[in-house]
């Protein structure tokens, strides 16, 4: 219960996301979410498409690094301390959270050092997503 | 002259004992007595040297120790071009048996002569190029060095043959036939260029051959410069030791240096050829251990002696005895050329040294351009690295140790503080497909 995601490395160049963008857009491939992070000269930018293989094929074509990494996607109730139990279970099997993004309103994108254990962990405990629920939602 | 094989201490041999090995006073006097007889010689045969002497006001024959060679006037490979094709010569066109030629890119190439004795001295100085990897007689030698007006094909199998082992003189390229005949022939040595010998290993790898399929021993390499990361990677390949070898045309050829298996260091014929480094800007001697413009007068040769010839490489010389027994000096790997030096906040840089620390880290081949401009009054340097899949990882954190790692690396070995910047695959520029290795902002 893993979920693909595509990085890309950017340099900060205005409207260079953008170029991203629209190359996936125009192939049809939508952005299920998407985080960026950044240093002064360059980022990364994560994305949960509706097809990585052909997002994938498109950026390299078009000379951009990418790579392939698996997440877990967590269903978080949408209530407090929903975020925190999840979290919680993680960090008392001393499982380290590397970054995690939100892909919609409840759905938590985690990456962790771990994602073996931290799926066995969580599977019964909260609801986890598939590639093809993620993409379906 | 001639020789006798005679061990050395790290598994090679020598070709000539007593002059490998000679006392460094008696070295220094017998250096002494010849650059008197050659300076004689240049002086009277030679018009060019006939001004400079007289201008620089050299007495030949009272030139008797080390400080007073540096009143001696350089010679440059314009002085050389200047007086193309024979200006340059000691003896009469027909004492002159051979003649090379360097590529003359620009200009008119170099030209050099060789009497019969310069022939015969080049061959022995091959021969201790050789031994000193072990070669012997029943060695055969695949030269695969250029045959033709360059002077590392005629020149390794004419010292080949002086030594005495089988010579195969297949010249460059045709790398299914060196391959075959190197397995038929039972070939244990190979001559040519480090690039080809990495080329021959992959090769052989991609037929299928691994190093103990080919009965090959030692290579000798020269002409190109190369790092020890290379070396290591053709000793690899082929299953040898890989030894390199130094010469240039305007100094007769290969022969001029050449390491021992203590591979710490390429031993100079100094009997044959004084040995200076010098301040590349300043063309003050400098003392042992630091880098600077390596600088030749020839001892013996009699066509084209040449007085503080300027070789543009720059580099090292070591002059604590080495483990094999042989008491020359050594000179290091050129690690540069003076027309590629860059001068960061007075500090001596070479493209080739940031090379180096970039090809030595594991697991990937950076597309890499090295920017110099002026920000104030400050020089800055900023490495840019291209980032492709080999080095891209999937965190902010490691691409931003990766940049610390190579910082780190390049400040040891520079010791001048590099910005390493990551960017994009393509964002290099590139000429012709080649890469721009130096872009060099700074006003002029």
């Amino acid at each position: 219960m893993k979920v693909t995601q595509l990085t890309v490395f950017l340099e900060n160049r205005s409207g260079r996301l953008a170029e991203v963008t629209d190359m996936l857009g125009a192939a049809g491939v939508n952005i299920r979410g998407f985080s960026t992070t950044e240093a002064a000269e360059y980022g990364i930018v994560r994305l949960i498409v509706t097809d990585p293989e052909k997002a994938r094929q498109i950026l390299h074509d078009a000379g951009f690094t990418t790579h392939f990494s698996h997440v877990i996607c967590v269903a978080v109730p949408d209530e407090p301390g929903g975020l925190a139990r999840v979290l919680d279970e993680l960090a008392a099997q001393n499982i380290s959270v590397d970054y995690l993004y939100s892909i919609s309103f409840q759905n938590i994108c985690f990456a962790v050092r771990d994602i073996d254990r931290a799926v066995d962990l969580l599977k019964d405990k909260v609801q986890l997503l598939s590639d093809e629920e993620v993409r379906a939602l | 002259m001639s020789g006798t094989l005679t061990p050395d201490k790290a598994g090679g041999l020598m070709w000539q004992a007593e002059a490998e090995q000679l006392p460094v006073k008696e070295l220094g006097e017998l250096q002494m007595a010849r650059l008197r007889t050659t300076l004689k010689l240049a002086h009277d045969n030679i018009p060019f040297y006939h001004k400079t002497f007289d201008e620089a006001g050299v007495q030949c024959d009272t030139i008797d120790c080390h400080g007073d060679v540096a009143d001696l006037p350089f010679t440059t490979k314009i002085d050389l071009r200047d007086h193309y094709p024979f200006g340059m010569f000691a003896r009469p066109r027909d004492a002159v048996v051979r003649v090379h030629a360097s590529s003359g890119t620009t200009g008119n190439p170099t030209v050099v002569g060789y009497t019969r004795d310069d022939i015969s001295l080049w061959c022995d100085l091959i021969a201790r190029t050789l031994a000193a990897g072990g070669v012997k007689p029943g060695d055969m030698l695949q030269n695969a060095y250029g045959y033709g007006l360059f002077t590392g094909g005629l020149g390794l199998h004419y010292g080949a043959e002086r030594l005495g082992c089988t010579v195969l003189p297949i010249s460059g390229g045709n790398t299914d036939r060196q391959l075959k005949l190197m397995r038929d022939f039972g070939v244990t040595a190979l001559s040519c260029t480090p690039s080809y010998a990495l080329h021959l290993g992959e090769a052989a790898r991609d037929r299928g051959l691994r190093p103990d399929d080919l009965p090959i021993r030692v290579g000798f390499h020269g002409a190109e410069p190369w790092t020890n990361e290379m070396r290591a990677q053709i000793e690899e390949g082929l299953g040898i030791d890989a030894l390199d070898i130094y010469g240039l045309s305007e100094m007769g050829g290969p022969g001029v240096a050449y390491e021992c298996l203590c591979k710490a260091g390429m031993h100079v014929n100094e009997d044959h050829y004084m040995v200076e480094i010098v301040d590349p800007e300043s063309l003050e001697p400098l003392p042992e251990g630091e880098v600077g413009e390596l600088v030749f007068t020839t001892l013996s040769r009699q066509a084209q002696p040449l007085i503080r010839y300027r070789t543009r490489d720059l580099c090292s010389l070591i002059y604590e005895p080495c483990d094999c027994g042989r008491t020359s000096a050594r000179m290091t790997k050129p690690i540069g050329r003076t027309d590629d030096m860059l001068i960061i906040r007075g500090v001596n840089v070479f493209p080739s040294q940031i090379e180096e620390v970039l090809m030595g880290i594991p697991n990937i081949e950076p597309h890499y351009q090295i920017v110099v401009d002026r920000k104030g009054y400050l020089d800055v340097v900023e490495v840019w690295i291209e980032v492709g899949e080999d080095i891209f990882a999937e965190t902010m954190g490691a691409l931003e140790r990766f940049e610390r790692m190579v910082q780190a690396r390049l400040y040891s070995v520079l010791n001048i503080q590099v910005a390493v910047k990551l960017k994009e695959p393509k964002a290099i520029q590139r000429s012709e497909g080649k890469a721009v290795r130096v872009v060099d902002k700074r006003p002029k």
